[in-house]
């Protein structure tokens, strides 16, 4: 397995002119839904999600992933332009890339978050290239204690990494487990809490839960005020950034691809750390620390570089196990199920050409987004102009549209209804619904590994503890459960999560 | 006390006491070695039950002020609405109808909007989604049904 031959194995499957073009509506969607206030890249993959079913696997998959960073990427063009990041990641891009547009330098702001992205862009897919294949072989060898070990490894840091009370959050992903497990048990066929209805019998419909929690209950969160927007919008003119520029954002640029490729794997939130810690390391390595702040252009670039490497090395723990490191991994996997591809180590030799394709169409969709976003700018700034008042109800007839075109299933209507209104009280009381759809996906697999695993040892519980891989796996799971309980941890990660609203 | 940690441990110990009860009625639980389907939900509830019951006493001690800020209500039901009007309606009423009501009454969520604008809205968004999801994509629905006698 050659790291150069595969890459071209899947530039030759990204490449076609199908794929670019879905390529491109991916992120071309993704942007314009980013660049709305207040709807991240969780809620539009998942309000996007039913469109891309009617497609292949691969191109469906790699429309979802454009969609994924051109999401990422639209929140960071609001955050420079008018204060307002799309998606948490982006907050940090705010506080620099903000100030330098009111000092009417919007045009390199943008470019360097433009440019760092698709640097860091282009890194991370050869890091994800390069670890995939051997990631993959060792989770081929993975049994049931395994993988068990390592789902309760990714749900222990999807904890750790929520912001909010630990507490709420192990209630949150256990009942995403409790709502993955209704439907028929695949061990016996007992009905599980399916209240008598045939409907049920497959369990909640992902695409109708993940709308419901992330669509519907972000725009209800929205319309708890008259949204007004401030068009103090500059025009932008001088895109591209000066040589001086250009010096200043080459090393924040490479760190942050650093630290966003480390911090991207891990479950939960690493990209969103990713960019925080690029923020803070740059601040405190730079020379003229009290520029940050005040529209510092290593504040822009580092983060950025940040936050894209990360989003894309989040894909490997996906790729190669079949574990989401985050919500829209979670729903990447959700449309793998539908399209009839089960998710784990297995795709990348069953599937090369949809494992590699959408590996190398993280590189093109990239370039897509450069493409996109430096000359079209003044056409996603007029976007902004756009009321909110029109845009939701368009967004709810896309969601009713999309979740009943799945399986042409009315109920799943409902589902969808009900889980908007949860998610939303959910919100108001301060749980967090990113670590219940987590468990939701997981919910199946990890009941399905540990009955599996229990049944191999006879019932022995230290069948877990005796295989050293499954061992220290569950190790790492507590040791990480043990520091989210520690009091002096507990308040840095209050104070780091304080400092993103 | 502290009435929104108060709400927090209510839906907790709703959740997982009513799926516990679920577990153990309606289901086999089994054992360890032999799991029966109610076996790993029943674990989950007690987890979540108890972290209920934790949060719950906690909130008791506590003092907090809980004024959430809250969509208002014409709004939440308004948006409710829109997806279950689609579900009622699109086999009978058909695709066109269906996405008009539903646009309709997403569209009526926003405060002091004039009807012309929101019957503008609703005209744009329809004539929209049946560009996109009919004729583009291919989707296969009636565009009129049955209900209406075509």
């Amino acid at each position: 397995m050659d790291l150069i031959g595969n890459l071209g194995l899947g530039l030759s499957a990204a490449l076609t002119p199908y794929n670019i073009l879905f390529c491109f509506v991916g992120t071309l969607l993704g942007t314009l839904v980013g660049v709305l206030p207040g709807i991240g890249p969780t809620a539009t993959i998942a309000m996007l999600l039913p469109i891309t079913l009617s497609l292949s696997p691969e191109t469906s998959l790699i429309m979802l992933a454009g969609i994924y960073y051109g999401a990422q990427y639209g929140g960071s063009t609001t955050a420079i332009l008018i204060n307002l990041p799309g998606e948490s990641s982006s907050a940090v891009t705010a506080l620099d890339g903000y100030q330098m547009a009111r000092q009417g330098r919007a045009g390199p702001a943008l470019a360097a978050a433009a440019l760092s992205s698709f640097f860091a862009g282009t890194i991370a897919t050869v890091v994800v290239a390069a670890l995939a294949p051997p990631l993959t072989s060792i989770a081929l060898k993975f049994g049931s204690p395994e993988y068990f070990g390592l789902m309760v490894l990714g749900l222990a840091a999807s904890i750790v990494l929520a912001r909010g009370s630990v507490l709420k959050t192990i209630a949150m992903v256990s009942m995403g487990l409790v709502f993955g497990l209704v439907g028929t048990d695949i061990n016996t066929g007992a009905m599980r809490f399916t209240l008598g209805r045939p409907e049920l019998a497959d369990g909640l419909n992902f695409v109708a839960v993940a709308v419901g929690l992330f669509g519907i209950a972000e725009i209800l969160r929205n319309l708890e005020t008259t949204i007004e927007r401030t068009s103090v919008i500059s025009r932008v003119a001088g895109l591209w950034p000066s040589r001086a520029d250009f010096r200043a954002m080459i090393g924040p640029a490479c760190r942050g691809t650093l630290l966003g490729s480390a911090l991207g794997v891990l479950p939960g939130g690493g990209a969103i750390l990713a960019s925080f810690a690029s923020y803070a390391l740059e601040k405190k390595i730079s020379k003229t620390p009290e520029r940050f702040g005040q529209g510092a252009i290593e504040g822009v670039a580092g983060p950025e570089a940040a936050n894209n490497a990360g989003a894309q090395t989040s894909f490997i723990p996906m790729l190669t196990l079949g574990v989401p490191a985050n919500p829209v991994m979670a729903l990447m996997i959700g449309a793998m199920i539908i399209q009839g591809i089960v998710p784990g180590p297995q795709v990348a030799t069953e599937q090369p050409v949809l494992f590699w394709g959408l590996i190398a169409s993280m590189w093109i969709g990239n370039l897509l987004l450069v493409i996109l976003n430096l000359p079209l700018i003044g056409l996603w700034v007029k976007l902004l102009t756009v009321p909110y008042t029109v845009l939701f109800p368009a967004i709810l007839a896309f969601a009713s549209i999309g979740v009943y075109s799945v399986n042409s299933n009315t109920f799943d209507l409902y589902v969808m209804a009900a889980f908007g209104v949860f998610g939303y009280a959910l919100s108001k009381l301060d749980f967090e619904p990113a670590p219940m759809l987590l468990g939701f996906v997981l919910g199946p697999l990890l009941e399905e590994h540990l009955r599996r695993a229990m049944t191999i040892s006879h019932g022995d519980v230290s069948v877990f503890f005796t295989r050293p891989i499954s061992a220290g796996l569950l190790t790492v799971a507590l040791i990480v459960l043990i520091v989210a309980f520690l009091p002096n941890i507990a308040r840095r990660r209050k104070q780091v999560f304080v400092e993103e609203d | 006390m502290d009435i929104k940690n108060i709400a927090a441990s209510g839906t907790l110990l709703a959740v997982g006491i009513g799926f516990g009860i679920s577990s153990i009625f309606t289901m086999d639980v089994g054992s360890a070695l032999r799991m029966g389907p109610g076996y790993f939900p029943l674990i989950l509830s007690i987890v979540i039950t108890v972290i209920g019951i934790a949060i719950g006493i906690k909130a008791l001690r506590d003092t907090e002020g809980f004024h959430p800020q809250i969509a208002p209500l014409r709004a939440l039901a308004a948006i409710i609405i829109a997806p279950i009007l689609f579900g009622l309606t699109v086999r009978g009423l058909g695709f066109v109808p269906a996405v008009a009501l539903t646009s309709l009454s997403a569209a009526t969520a926003a405060t002091g909007q004039r009807p012309l604008v929101v019957l503008a809205i609703t005209l744009g968004i329809t004539v929209f989604c049946l560009g996109v999801f009919y004729y583009g994509l291919g989707l296969p629905v009636r565009l009129i049904g049955p209900w209406l006698g075509v």
